[in-house]
């Protein structure tokens, strides 16, 4: 079984009286290691596909196992604990808390494991320092540029050292030199530290980063 | 996570001091709305069973006759009777203070000996002798017409000192009175009687102010066997049933209680007032945590998709609304307890606010947290991360 497995998988909202069929019988395999650019129009299912792999939707249909665990029918705290060990999610806009610190935003995900506060602070501090922000632990993320709020958020995401990185348009609201770090962050992270890596991104420059591109087109996969 | 939360709470700091002003304002009105239901309690606990009090069955403002005195005496079982009449009267110099100030008669002193200890008393100019039981220091009150016995703490308040003429207006009964100081009391551990009273001669009251009509506020009668007091009571009020100054005769306790019904409803009105309080900052608590919730949506999706449960969610939030709640009525508690004794206001210097109102409103505002809390809480921690996500506020 490959890493990441979905096995026909349909993703269905309704909105008000209508049905949408966002991902209709899709089915994907990822090994470990590997590092996918999710690509594809507006509306193509790429971000939803995205939140099934992580947990943080359920599919109507189909089923996803990340790791060797089924996750389709996960729900609730096991589910939240699964994500917390196994998935680092970086959004496209960041979404760094604004009231932290660089430091305090990589800390939150290890609030979740049992660990001393000066033990969560040294590996913030390295993770902080591996994304290349080790003079601005104390900046709020108001003080920080694109481009370093994205590292933060990167340094959030791999702070717990999930297996699994999961990155919706990470380079989309970047400049492009910010994009290019970015990206080479990314690839660094899967080359030298084994992360398999999932990113969605309209962009064919960002996508030529990573080792196999697919395509989603109307929830389904076009080549 | 605590840290988690304090930084959230902090994160609107106007708002955050608003709310917790309300709660403050709202819970120290409580706590003195209870600190005076609290002090209408006190006055009505105090008094003992083994006293009666006889006062005019119409209301307590008619006066009865001072005759009776003797007829209750002679009542098997009555071991003494003593007199007791409020005068009101202002303080030209603490025209606010609300003091209470009795005329009584000799036998008042033998009867409450075990509530009064004397402190302080001017030596007699002459050698005088004293009914039985009657405390020895208060000779010189007995020789003098207008002598007056003041309690400790008024005494200490005002600066007075023994000897001292002091000047009262009158109220119920005009004229401006005089009065020298002969006595300084302080009240027993057990004593029913406050630290701050004015109490002096019943025939000085006579002489000036009844025109030397003979006319009593209340009888206090002593009965040394108690489980005689309501068979004696219900003898009282036959004896007198048939004149024209019928008699309504109730334990000492009973007729403090009857005291507070004067103020027929104000009690409940007054804890009426106290809900609508709580009521209104529960609104004011909820409405800000809704708020502050709903400005958080997507964090919260992002703290999700980091792993933070729906419980871990939902007890944050309740513990942010808990702690703002908890702070503002710790704070009105402190001061409603330790405040009032020193407000620049006479009123609230008169309030007794018991432990027991304190908890109530320490727990009230705990309580108002979690209830404010539960509804935001609850909506946050049902959020669907997708949906939490997608808002953009």
């Amino acid at each position: 079984m490959a890493f990441v497995e979905v096995i026909d998988v349909r993703k269905v909202y309704a909105r008000d009286t209508q049905q949408i069929t966002v991902l209709d019988g899709l089915s994907l395999s990822i090994p470990e290691g590997d590092f996918v650019a999710l690509m594809g129009p507006s509306g193509s299912g790429k971000t939803t596909l995205l939140n099934l792999i992580a947990g943080i939707d359920q599919p109507t249909s189909g089923s996803i196992s990340v790791a060797n665990t089924n996750i389709s029918r996960m729900t609730g705290a096991p589910l939240a604990k699964w994500r917390s060990e196994n998935i680092g999610y970086i959004f496209q806009l960041y979404n760094l808390m604004p009231v932290l610190t660089a430091l305090q935003n990589v800390e939150l995900p290890l609030m979740l494991h049992r660990m001393s506060g000066a033990e969560r602070r040294n590996r913030a501090k390295l993770a902080l320092e591996l994304v290349g922000l080790g003079d601005r632990f104390d900046h709020y993320p108001r003080q920080l540029s694109g481009g370093q709020q994205q590292r933060v958020a990167i340094a959030r995401a791999i702070v717990s050292d999930p297996r699994v990185l999961l990155a919706d348009e990470p380079t989309g609201d970047l400049d492009r030199k910010a994009g290019e770090e970015i990206l080479e962050l990314l690839e660094r992270l899967n080359t030298e530290f084994k992360k398999t890596i999932v990113m969605v991104t309209h962009d064919p420059h960002a996508a030529e980063r990573a080792h196999r591109m697919v395509h989603l087109d109307k929830g389904v996969l076009s080549a | 996570m605590l840290s988690l939360v304090f930084v959230n709470l902090f994160r609107n700091k106007l708002r955050t001091f608003l709310t917790l002003a309300s709660v403050f304002v709202a819970l120290f009105l409580f706590s003195s709305l209870g600190a005076i239901l609290d002090t209408f309690q006190a006055a009505a606990d105090s008094g003992s069973r083994e006293r009666l009090a006889v006062r005019h069955a119409i209301s307590l403002t008619n006066f009865l006759p001072g005759f009776y005195k003797s007829q209750i005496v002679a009542i098997p079982g009555v071991k003494r009777v003593c007199t007791q009449t409020w005068f009101g009267g202002i303080d030209p110099q603490d025209r606010k203070a609300m003091k209470q100030r009795f005329a009584v008669d000799d036998d008042f002193w033998p009867m409450y000996r075990r509530d009064f200890t004397l402190v302080q008393w001017s030596e007699p100019q002459a050698a005088v002798s004293l009914p039985p039981e009657t405390e020895p220091h208060l000779a010189a009150y007995w020789m003098e017409r207008n002598a007056c016995v003041v309690g400790a703490d008024l005494f200490r308040e005002r600066g007075w000192k023994l000897g001292q003429t002091i000047h009262l207006e009158g109220t119920l009964f005009r004229g401006t009175w005089d009065f020298v100081i002969r006595g300084v009391y302080h009240k027993t551990e057990d004593g029913t009687w406050s630290d701050d009273l004015i109490l002096f001669h019943n025939e000085y009251l006579q002489e000036r102010g009844l025109g030397g009509r003979d006319l009593v506020g209340v009888f206090k009668v002593e009965i040394p066997d108690k489980s005689q007091s309501a068979a004696i009571a219900k003898q009282i009020d036959v004896l007198f049933e048939n004149s024209d100054n019928a008699t309504l005769t109730q334990s000492e306790q009973a007729f403090g209680a009857g005291f507070i019904s004067m103020f027929g409803n104000v009690p409940f009105a007054l804890r009426m007032i106290g809900f609508a309080v709580v009521f209104t900052i529960l609104v004011i608590s909820a409405n800000t945590m809704v708020m502050a919730v709903r400005e958080r949506t997507s964090e919260i999706g992002v703290l999700k998709t980091l792993g933070f449960t729906d419980g871990a969610i939902f007890g944050m939030v309740v513990a942010e609304a808990a702690i703002l709640t908890t702070g503002g009525g710790l704070l009105a508690a402190a001061v409603a307890k330790f405040g009032l004794d020193h407000a620049p206001f006479p009123i609230f210097n008169t309030l007794t606010i018991t432990w027991a109102t304190v908890l109530t409103a320490v727990g009230i505002a705990i309580g108002l947290g979690v209830v404010s809390g539960f509804i935001p809480a609850w909506q946050a921690s049902r959020l669907r991360i997708v949906d939490a996500l997608r808002r953009v506020d």
